[in-house]
């Protein structure tokens, strides 16, 4: 038999798979001519992330070297390109002229897709798509201190600019949407990778909007829309691929989105195949080297005359970055008729998340341990009934129909250099030899061996260990942890925010392993408070995890309505003030104006969409909002001081007026009120505040931890001070370490009856240092937090009122 | 079934709530995290508080006046408070919320 002349253009994955399955199926059958664009025959290119960061070379990713092809007799035409294809003469056209086949395939493959960006065409912008492009990546990177910019967070350009930054480069990735790889991962594992990619110095900018690329005849820097600028001497574009398909089309072959082709892989010329990431078939594009595998297996069996038929299976997702460990398949996207299983296990940073609809998996999402991906991805391709063993399915396969593992016994097992403790590297037999020697309580393990002491996610492990060692003598600390979301204490939490750096809520969430989505009404505003109050730059305050008063900046009623109170500075005000007052009273109907305690006039009964007008009427008067409902300053009381009183010392109203101005506006654990005396007769009655400052002849004295509610307390003596710049100086200082270290809700005095006023004497009156330290870091989160909330949000009247009044129609 | 269009997606904060005045009360519609809205009676049965000024977590609402916490998906009020209010259809079709208003009106006339 004659053998038959088969012509493929495209020397890539596919190709070369689907030559093998040839000369296995029918050697001899077939003479073979591969034309390939590039100056080379085939290689592995999932293998380039490995080239470029240096784990591989090239020789060791070629996967059908000069002695195979001719082993094979295949005529390898490598560097020349393909003009065109005269189907009615049936050949094909390059350089070298006119070259006859039988049979033709079409493999050509994909373009990495350019974003048509202002500079797009300097030099040093690529792609990232073949060993060239690799190759020119590793060249730049060997200057020294060289700069990348990776414009796109996908699964190739994570690849890049991971080893780009493995080549010693600074890199910089560039993402369009909230987080990497949006389409594989959800956002918790897409937060666990950006985590992992920048403790290995990779830059991430999400949300970020390319405006240009910009250099002097060679790309310099790229722009962002919001001004940003980022220098470098390369840019990587990695934003997608498109199918080659022009040499088709050209030629007259269907083409969709890509070459259109059957299940037998012919396209609209039974002489002509096409197979790769250039076909679409079923309204499917591959981009994927499972598929395309598989078209090449049916492809050579349709070329030998034998039966098969391709299909579009499910696929799953690896990153192939050192140390990244992730893997997704199937749907996992939310929905009503969805559940999900999710489990989280922050120590090591591991993430899985099942989504099952009717008792069938459907999607997976892994991060951190992926072991199991493979047989997560057979049940969701087998579609299997899962129900039976959905309790442990999570676990993986080794835990199916076994018993439920007891942690005890787990951490009894571990061997004694086992290390439990990984930032102090304190490992099991270091606290098994300190409990023996005296140490039977957590806080005593600390004090001894520092495990447990500084980040305090092994917390849990080292009473483990306490309760195993101990046996029956260990009693279990009775802490109580936040809400039912979390196990950890609201003193954990604060350790671990600051400890690990936690800026947002789902970082939060994620590392500290919550058991619900997003919180609960307990824990969501206790955890804004403490991420604004240790990162005020960098976390933004969320008024949807703010209880009503703080959300709405008024004081909810019994009946809905709402009261509105402008703050008096130190109690202090105004013919003018009291007419704004009185005007906004008239003006919305106020039922009720009560004189409050605090020394200022409180306006109740306000409807919520009167609230934005009756604000912008009393802003318009000079007047700010008074905090009344917040957990946060509320007042400084004062009596009239040296100014009228024959007994005064000092200017009592004056320093509380300071004190007002300074302190507004900062968001604390609970509220806190603030008195100034101007005598020892206490007619502000600062001896029950928050703060209380007592002038006498020789300066202030200044107490704190009073209380005048569910429990009445008086003041205790924090320190005498001669200057009034010194009391404004020590209550600043007393508010921010308060503010860094209470439980949220925990007034002062609960808080020092914890901690002890020695330990705050310490800090804040002893410590010069530390408390001009305080009042910096004070001073910083004001420049966010003291501005006035009701001026804002009088602009944006139409969020008060009702999205819609269906009332009128109703009534028709 | 007859759908009116009540407003945009985006008029709801994420995590949050707003109130459609009708003949007979206020039905709150709430957009969780995952962008499911959900449209429910505003009146908790408990004192009355307005439950689209509560907290918004997973598919659930906690009343701002005494913090029971309600199921949106059912109604149901959890954990140990026993109680429930009225659930509404509601669905998003291109960025908009749209209520039935057969459904609205069957509330005025009970």
């Amino acid at each position: 038999m004659k053998m038959q002349k088969l012509v493929v253009i495209g020397a890539g994955m596919a190709s070369g798979r689907l030559l093998e399955h040839l000369f296995d199926a029918a050697p001899g059958a077939f003479d073979v001519t591969l034309f390939n664009a590039e100056p080379r025959g085939n290689y592995n290119r999932l293998m380039l992330s490995p080239v470029l960061s240096g784990e591989k070379s090239y020789g060791e990713i070629i996967t059908h070297d000069d002695d195979w092809y001719a082993g094979n007799t295949v005529t390898c035409r490598f560097g020349e390109k393909i003009d065109g294809i005269d189907r009615a003469r049936k050949v094909v056209l390059s350089a070298q002229g006119e070259t006859p086949y039988d049979k033709l395939i079409i493999a050509t493959g994909s373009n990495p897709f350019i974003i048509p960006l202002p500079g797009h065409t300097l030099p040093g912008v690529i792609s990232y798509r073949d060993l060239d492009d690799t190759n020119a990546m590793i060249e730049t990177s060997a200057t020294p201190g060289a700069r990348a910019v990776v414009i796109g967070g996908g699964l190739l350009g994570l690849e890049a600019a991971a080893g780009l930054r493995m080549r010693g480069m600074e890199v910089t990735v560039l993402h369009n949407t909230g987080h990497l790889m949006e389409r594989q991962l959800d956002a918790a594992a897409g937060y666990l990778l950006r985590r992992d990619l920048e403790a290995r110095g990779i830059n991430v900018i999400t949300q970020a909007q390319t405006q240009s690329i910009e250099g002097n005849g060679h790309v310099a820097r790229v722009m962002l829309v919001d001004g940003t600028e980022l220098p470098c001497e390369l840019v990587v574009m990695a934003v997608g691929i498109r199918p080659s398909v022009q040499l088709a089309k050209d030629a007259g072959l269907d083409v969709g989105r890509a070459i259109t082709v059957d299940a037998q892989m012919q396209t609209s010329d039974p002489d002509v195949y096409a197979l790769g990431e250039c076909v679409e078939f079923a309204g499917t594009l591959f981009g994927l080297v499972a598929p395309l595998y598989d078209q090449a297996k049916v492809l050579a069996k349709t070329l030998t005359d034998q039966e098969d038929a391709f299909t579009v299976k499910e696929l799953a997702t690896k990153l192939k970055v050192t140390g990244c460990d992730l893997f997704s398949a199937g749907d996992f996207a939310e929905g009503a008729d969805r559940e999900d299983i999710v489990f989280r296990d922050p120590g090591r940073g591991v993430y899985k998340r099942l989504v099952l609809k009717d008792d069938h998996l459907i999607g997976a999402v892994m991060y951190g341990d992926t072991a199991d991906g493979s047989w997560f991805f057979g049940l969701i391709k087998d579609a299997t009934d899962v129900s039976d063993m959905r309790d442990t399915l999570i676990f993986g396969p080794a835990y199916q129909g076994g018993a439920t593992a007891d942690p005890l016994s787990a951490v009894a097992a571990l061997p004694a250099d086992a290390e439990i403790c990984g930032c102090n590297g304190i490992c099991k037999g270091q606290i098994v030899s300190a409990i023996k020697g005296g140490a039977h309580t957590l806080g005593d393990i600390r004090a001894t061996t520092k495990a447990s002491g500084s980040c305090g996610t092994c917390t849990g492990l080292v009473e483990q260990v306490l309760a195993v060692t101990l046996g029956d003598d260990f009693v279990m600390p009775t802490s109580q942890p936040v809400c039912k979301c979390t196990e950890f204490t609201h003193e954990d939490v604060r350790l671990l925010i600051k400890t690990k750096e936690l800026k947002s809520q789902p970082a939060v969430w994620q590392e500290l392993g919550w058991t619900t989505p997003n919180g609960c009404h307990v824990c969501r505003p206790a955890i804004n408070f403490y991420l604004l109050a240790d990162w005020p730059l960098e976390y933004q305050d969320d008024p949807q995890s703010r209880f009503v008063n703080e959300r709405n900046h008024a004081n909810i009623q019994k009946d809905g309505t709402y009261s509105v109170m402008p703050r008096m500075w130190g109690g202090i005000t105004t013919p003018t003030e009291l007419r704004a007052i009185a005007d906004a009273a008239d003006k919305y109907n106020v039922p009720t104006v009560k004189v409050t305690g605090g020394q200022r006039i409180d306006l109740l009964g306000v409807k919520k969409e009167d609230l934005p007008g009756m604000w912008f009427d009393l802003n318009a008067a000079g007047m700010v909002s008074g905090h009344a409902y917040s957990k946060g300053l509320r007042t400084v009381k004062t009596c009239v001081g040296t100014d009228h009183c024959r007994f005064g010392t000092q200017d009592s109203t004056g320093l509380g007026i300071k004190l007002e101005k300074l302190l507004w506006g900062s968001w604390t654990p609970h509220k806190v009120k603030l008195a100034v005396s101007g005598c020892p007769r206490n007619c502000a009655e600062a001896t029950c505040k928050d703060v209380g400052i007592i002038c006498v002849d020789s300066g202030y004295q200044v107490g704190v931890g009073g209380a005048a509610g569910m429990d009445l307390k008086e003041t205790e003596r924090l320190c005498d001070v001669p200057t009034e710049e010194e009391a404004l100086e020590v209550t600043a200082a007393f508010v921010q370490i308060y503010r860094e270290n209470a439980k949220y809700l925990d007034r002062p005095y609960k808080w020092i009856a914890k901690v002890g006023l020695d330990w705050v004497k310490e800090r804040v009156v002893d410590d010069l240092e530390n408390r001009r330290a305080l009042v910096a870091r004070f001073d910083l989160s004001q420049t966010i937090y003291r501005k006035d909330p009701w001026a804002p949000l009088a602009a944006k009247a139409d969020t008060f009122a009702p999205l819609a009044d269906l009332t009128l129609e109703a009534a028709e | 079934m007859n759908w009116i269009d009540i407003g945009a997606l985006d008029d709801i904060p994420l995590r949050g709530a707003r109130v459609v005045k009708t003949q007979l009360g206020c039905v709150a519609l709430f957009r969780t995290d995952t962008d499911r809205v959900f449209a429910v009676s505003d009146t908790c049965p408990h004192k009355g508080g307005p439950l689209s000024e509560g907290i918004v977590h997973g598919n659930k609402v906690t009343c701002p006046l005494h913090n029971w916490v309600f199921s949106l998906e059912t109604g149901q009020a959890q954990g140990a408070d026993s109680g429930s209010i009225t659930t509404y259809p509601v669905q998003v079709a291109a960025g908009r919320i749209l209520l039935d208003a057969t459904t609205l009106k069957k509330r005025s006339a009970a």
